[in-house]
């Protein structure tokens, strides 16, 4: 499902954030991604939603490869892949409803459908009553959580989450480990970026380790 | 179906959002009608001038007058000659004896015409040509110059030739003047586009890292620009037949007093449709170099 394969990533500067990083998670698999901030971890993330090219070597996402993919390509690759970002990335000028909504307009679906699909994906993370809130009137979790519901509402068969459990206590982390396990007993994909060891024990699955770029055995 | 409702929502918004500013809305229309108007306006005064023209000169004609002493049989052969020569419609022959009965009575001179001792007209033809342009015309007239007995030739085009240089003249400041203040229509799209991109960049960034093209992310502001530039091409169209109306108000006076028979024409049904086409087409234009910056500025590298 994903590839990599002798992957390098260099800013210009000189800066090497990826240096022969090589695995594969196939499909189905949840894989938690390990090390301390500014290990790669987010460069990593982001080589597999073509957010950034790779400056050297194979990343392979559904067969595709993100060096040479073609802009024009990007979009459906991304529409197959939730995104899940520590920072949310959620739109305050529009309630929390409209805010999961937005991936399904870009998909172009019919708007009683996309309705019920929106409402399905809040249910899924607990929000079906916070549909008219603001996202700014919403708790750290609770926007984590909404944020969750927009990368899956369009059911991608991948999901990236960026520190998932970043700010949140261990209460709140807990809730979203188990709605992330709920995805993968349904065949989804997970790749997880963490550095809160407690998750790992609670859900244990395979760790990559990145230190300084480099993946440890 | 689902891409007529995808339009129809960014109709919406579209119109939403240019009611919520509606002074930075008005004001922009306002500015684009302004610069839109003037070479709009140039060209019905051009045009207006241009009929007016057409309506003085009427049919061309040439007046070819005879030497003094011609005889009536060479008079009869050059009429004859006239009416086998290629180019001509019809020829009138004016003696000298009417030459002088018109001059008499068209110009009040008929004390001064009538001290006279003896004619001093002499005999002429008045020729029609078919062709009415001026390379026709001064053809003819250099050919009929040629001719025995023919003193002397004139064309009454010297000033159509005159008018038309100077309608050439107007014709390239308008069309100079239209294409600066196209560029300065595109200017004003792409800075307003931009201004809104800087407030929406969120949702633009947003939109693409979860999958949305460049045509979706471009479509609200590209329906944007051409409401704008169609709004801008409506209030320029209002301005010049507001200015119409006026101006045609004091022309019929003026005309008046010159028994003239002249207004301003006001803008056809396919120039005001050019127009609103033309303004829109801009504003889609600007708003499209505006939003293809910003989205190869956030391309992946």
């Amino acid at each position: 499902m994903i590839k990599f394969n002798q992957v390098y990533k260099r800013y210009p500067g000189g800066h090497e954030a990826l240096k022969n990083v090589n695995f594969d998670i196939a499909e189905g698999e949840m894989v938690y991604l390990t090390g301390h901030s500014g290990a790669g971890k987010s460069t990593l993330l982001k080589l597999i939603a073509a957010i950034e090219r790779p400056s050297s070597g194979g990343v392979l996402v559904k067969g595709q490869n993100i060096r040479s993919i073609k802009s024009a390509a990007i979009p459906q690759l991304r529409r197959n892949i939730g995104l899940i970002f520590q920072d949310h990335k959620l739109l305050f000028d529009r309630n929390a409803f409209d805010n999961v909504m937005l991936p399904l307009q870009i998909c172009g679906f019919e708007h009683r459908e996309s309705a019920k699909r929106v409402r399905a994906a809040l249910d899924k993370v607990g929000l079906l009553d916070r549909e008219k809130a603001n996202p700014i009137a919403l708790s750290g979790g609770e926007q984590q959580r909404l944020c969750i519901a927009r990368a899956i509402v369009n059911r991608p068969t991948i999901l990236l989450a960026d520190e998932p459990t970043g700010n949140l206590d261990t209460e709140y982390a807990n809730e979203i480990m188990n709605i992330f396990k709920s995805f993968h007993q349904v065949g989804v994909t997970l790749l997880i970026s963490t550095h809160d060891e407690s998750i790992l024990r609670m859900f244990p699955a395979r760790a990559l380790h990145l230190k300084q770029g480099e993946l440890q055995a | 179906m689902k891409t007529l409702i995808e339009h129809l929502r960014v109709l919406h918004h579209t119109l939403r959002r240019l009611l919520l500013t509606p002074n930075s809305t008005l004001l922009n229309v306002l500015i684009i009608g302004i610069a839109l108007s003037l070479p709009v306006g140039g060209y019905v005064l051009l045009k207006s001038v241009q009929a007016l023209g057409a309506q003085i000169a009427g049919t061309p004609q040439i007046s070819m007058f005879l030497a003094t002493g011609t005889g009536s049989g060479d008079i009869e052969h050059i009429g004859d000659k006239l009416k086998q020569q290629a180019g001509i419609k019809s020829i009138e022959f004016v003696s000298r004896e009417v030459a002088l009965k018109k001059l008499q009575q068209s110009t009040g001179l008929s004390d001064v015409i009538g001290g006279l001792s003896q004619n001093p007209l002499p005999d002429a033809f008045v020729v029609y040509p078919g062709d009415g342009s001026v390379k026709a015309l001064e053809a003819l007239r250099d050919e009929l110059k040629t001719w025995q007995h023919v003193e002397h030739v004139q064309l009454d085009s010297a000033w159509i030739h005159k008018l038309e240089a100077l309608l050439d003249f107007g014709r390239m400041a308008v069309a100079i003047l239209a294409a600066l203040l196209s560029f300065a229509l595109i200017a004003i799209t792409f800075n307003t586009i931009r201004l809104q991109i800087l407030t929406r960049r969120e949702e633009i960034e947003v939109a693409k890292l979860i999958g949305a093209t460049d045509a979706f992310i471009r479509r609200p502001f590209l329906y944007f620009g051409f409401t704008q530039g169609l709004l801008g091409g409506i209030a320029a169209w209002l301005l010049v037949a507001g200015s119409l109306l006026l101006l045609n108000h004091q022309v019929g006076t003026l005309t008046q007093l010159y028994a003239g028979n002249f207004s301003l024409q006001h803008l056809s049904l396919a120039d005001s449709v050019t127009l609103l086409g033309f303004s829109a087409y801009l504003g889609w234009l600007g708003a499209w170099f505006s939003v293809s910056q910003h989205l190869w500025q956030i391309e992946p590298r």
